[in-house]
């Protein structure tokens, strides 16, 4: 009466366990996951779309191609040395009149501008007189305005004619394309943002070690004392935390102004010749965020301190060692994951700063983040913008990477 | 070293313990100073951002409300007052729901994915904050949702559902679901299980969940100044152009009204975080 070695063991309705069991743990694995698709389709449709059609914008190349067809067309035969023939000439004046009717050329006008400064009075000019153009194209373009008898113009027509472009890139990183069609270097004087890229990350790196030498005696301070204290001393360090940031900007410029309490204070005891111009440059923008995140440097300290057990260092000074040894030798390597969260938090905090450094930053304070934001909304070039925007999430990203190879995600705490 | 001096410290432990302490002493001072500085200034009789010579003495007319008068009685104020209100509840509400649902299923360590959706599920709090107010402008632009309180809303929702991910999800960590099976084995339905077993375990952390995603919303401003229209401006984006364009100390006003607010949040978290801990059987 042994079972035959072929029969497995079955359930009531007859299914072999085996089965049965599968099926319950697939059941298992999909109700887990249907109750996180609803915040999934959300944060895609809410977050994840719009930030790859930022990714996107800062390829997205299509003014030159749809507004000039034909000249787009006839360039392609073009070798690009010397003038173009006159048939591009004759497509050229084509697409300009189709152009002013449909009132398409002042994107070609505008993206051309990013590309050579002084083509946007070139092309909308031409737009304006497009009509009256006569055969031979070529002398009466080069007459209506001398650009178009320069080649390096229809080179880069012929360049970015494309569906995408990686100018907005290149401009990004100080890039441009020379006379040959090289990428190289714009001239020292000319580089807006890799020194911008410089500053933000020098400021960051500059904030982060504050915060550090500021908030690792104080987490030090609040995981060694005795609860009753450390939870008083604690809501100092939270209620920065959970006050509003503008909140937060607007007490350090009531402090650091040049008619401010600190200044105030600085002219009652050395005269008013004493006063300092705190605000309006980096030094304001410092010390505001140095305020504002010490809270993410202390927090994460605190919580890694808290698991040494006090006995190490009694034990350490009771071997022999002078407590600044037992501290540097034993507690210090201890709290290295602590140093690690922190630093990296506050750091990523940082480089994508905005709202501080544009109240208390004047010109010299500002980040990447600002360039962004006046791409945005002043000079409305957005592929550059969202070009700046894809590589400051680009450091980010591989920052938190390494963050979360370091500390893991799942362990961030709040409050 | 926070212990009491013992008897045998040096000379030179004995300065180093009185330097440590003085240091943390202004490391205090320096976190907390400025949020209390404008809170007497708030009430300046005189329109300036510093202290008179009247209030150093503490001559009651240095001293006056006329700034709270300016802020609840101005249209624009009040107007900011409530959209800041209308945006933080509609989002928090949007936020608690999905991201307490979603941290049911993100606390089973058997869901497919887990790390990869917990990574993109708490990505908007990772991205910096103007990059995600650069792509919802062009997105919710080209798509109407610009200057409009529903875009607000969605992207308010959107930035604060990682905080009650977290948070509900920490209170989950530990949690033995055979006492929810047990409940199902006694007769109960899931749902009867889920509100009678689950719940009130969850309930501090959704709570707090609640009460971060409503800070964020309520402080944040970037989203804001690419997103809001006039009609949509919030507390935090009126503070914005206060300070740009007509700096006034009515701000001041506000900014201690803020304070009061996050003092309140700030002790509500606290108690619900020892709550919790107490409820989940660890030591608070």
């Amino acid at each position: 009466m042994t079972p035959a070695p072929d029969t497995a063991m079955v359930t009531a309705d007859g299914l072999p366990l085996k089965l049965k069991l599968r099926q319950a743990e697939r059941r298992k694995k999909l109700t887990a996951f249907l109750l996180v698709t609803p915040l999934l389709l959300f944060i895609i449709v809410t977050f994840v779309v719009p930030i790859f059609d930022m990714m996107r914008r800062s390829i997205d190349n299509p003014e030159i191609g749809e507004v000039l067809p034909r000249t787009t067309e006839a360039l392609q035969a073009w070798d690009g040395r010397d003038l173009p023939p006159e048939s591009v000439y004759a497509a050229f004046a084509a697409d300009m009149v189709e152009g002013r009717e449909n009132r398409t050329t002042g994107r070609v006008a505008t993206r051309l501008n990013y590309e050579i400064s002084g083509m946007r009075s070139a092309v909308n000019s031409t737009a304006r007189r497009a009509a009256r153009l006569e055969a031979p194209f070529k002398e009466s373009l080069i007459e209506t305005h001398a650009r178009w008898g320069d080649p390096y113009t229809w080179q880069v027509i012929q360049r970015e004619s494309g569906r995408f472009t990686a100018s907005y890139y290149l401009s990004a990183l100080d890039l441009r394309y020379d006379e040959s069609g090289r990428i190289t270097l714009q001239p020292e004087e000319q580089r807006i943002y890799l020194p911008l890229a410089l500053r933000t990350f020098w400021l960051s790196g500059l904030v982060t070690v504050i915060t550090l030498i500021l908030g690792f005696p104080v987490a030090y301070m609040l995981a060694t004392l005795p609860l009753r204290y450390s939870n008083l001393l604690m809501i100092l360090v939270l209620l920065p935390f959970w006050t509003s940031l503008l909140v937060r900007t607007t007490s350090w410029i009531v402090i650091l102004q040049s008619q401010g309490v600190f200044n105030d204070i600085v002219a009652f005891f050395f005269g008013e010749g004493a006063r300092m111009q705190l605000m309006h440059n980096q030094i304001g923008t410092v010390i505001a965020m140095s305020h504002i995140l010490l809270p993410f440097m202390i927090l994460p300290l605190y919580s890694v301190m808290k698991t040494i057990p006090p006995g190490y260092m009694r034990a350490a000074r009771s071997l022999g060692a002078n407590p600044f040894t037992a501290f540097r030798r034993v507690y210090l390597p201890q709290t290295i994951p602590g140093i690690g969260a922190g630093a990296l938090l506050v750091f990523i905090l940082s480089i994508g700063y905005y709202i501080t450094p544009a109240l208390v930053g004047g010109r010299t304070g500002q980040l990447v983040g600002n360039l962004v934001a006046f791409h945005i909304q002043n000079s409305l070039n957005w592929g550059l913008a969202a070009a700046l925007g894809t590589l400051l999430l680009g450091s980010v990203v591989i920052l938190y990477f390494v963050y979360n190879r370091l500390i893991g995600i799942d362990n961030m705490k709040l409050g | 070293m926070m212990t009491p001096l013992p008897p045998y410290a040096g000379k030179l432990e004995r300065a180093w313990h009185w330097f440590y302490r003085g240091f943390c002493a202004l490391v205090f001072f320096f976190l907390i100073a400025p949020i209390l500085v404008i809170i007497p200034l708030s009430f300046n009789a005189e329109p300036y951002f510093t202290f008179t010579r009247e209030m150093l003495t503490f001559d009651p007319d240095g001293y006056s409300l006329r700034w709270y008068q300016d802020f609840f009685t101005s249209e624009s104020w009040l107007r900011s007052v409530r959209n800041s209100f209308v945006i933080a509840i509609s989002a928090t509400m949007v936020a608690t729901v999905l991201g307490t649902v979603a941290a049911l299923g993100l606390a089973r360590s058997y869901l497919p994915f887990r790390a990869a959706l917990m990574g993109l599920l708490i990505s908007p709090m990772i991205v910096p904050l103007i990059i995600s107010a650069a792509g919802m402008y062009f997105f919710y632009s080209s798509i109407g949702l610009a200057q409009t309180f529903v875009g607000v809303i969605l992207a308010h929702a959107a930035l604060g559902t990682p905080f009650v991910v977290i948070t509900v999800t920490a209170t989950l960590i530990g949690f033995d679901y055979s006492l929810v099976r047990a409940a199902q084995s006694l007769g109960a339905t899931p749902t009867y299980a889920f509100f009678k077993v689950i719940m009130p375990l969850i309930t501090p952390g959704v709570i707090s969940g609640a009460l971060f995603a409503f800070i964020t919303s309520f402080d944040e401003v970037v989203v804001v100044l690419f997103l809001a229209g006039v009609e949509q401006r919030t507390i935090p984006r009126e503070m914005w152009s206060g300070i740009r364009e007509h700096i006034s100390p009515t701000i001041l006003a506000v900014a201690t009204i803020l304070v009061a607010i996050s003092i309140a949040l700030l002790v509500t978290v606290e108690l619900l975080r020892r709550r919790s801990a107490r409820l989940r059987g660890l030591s608070s």
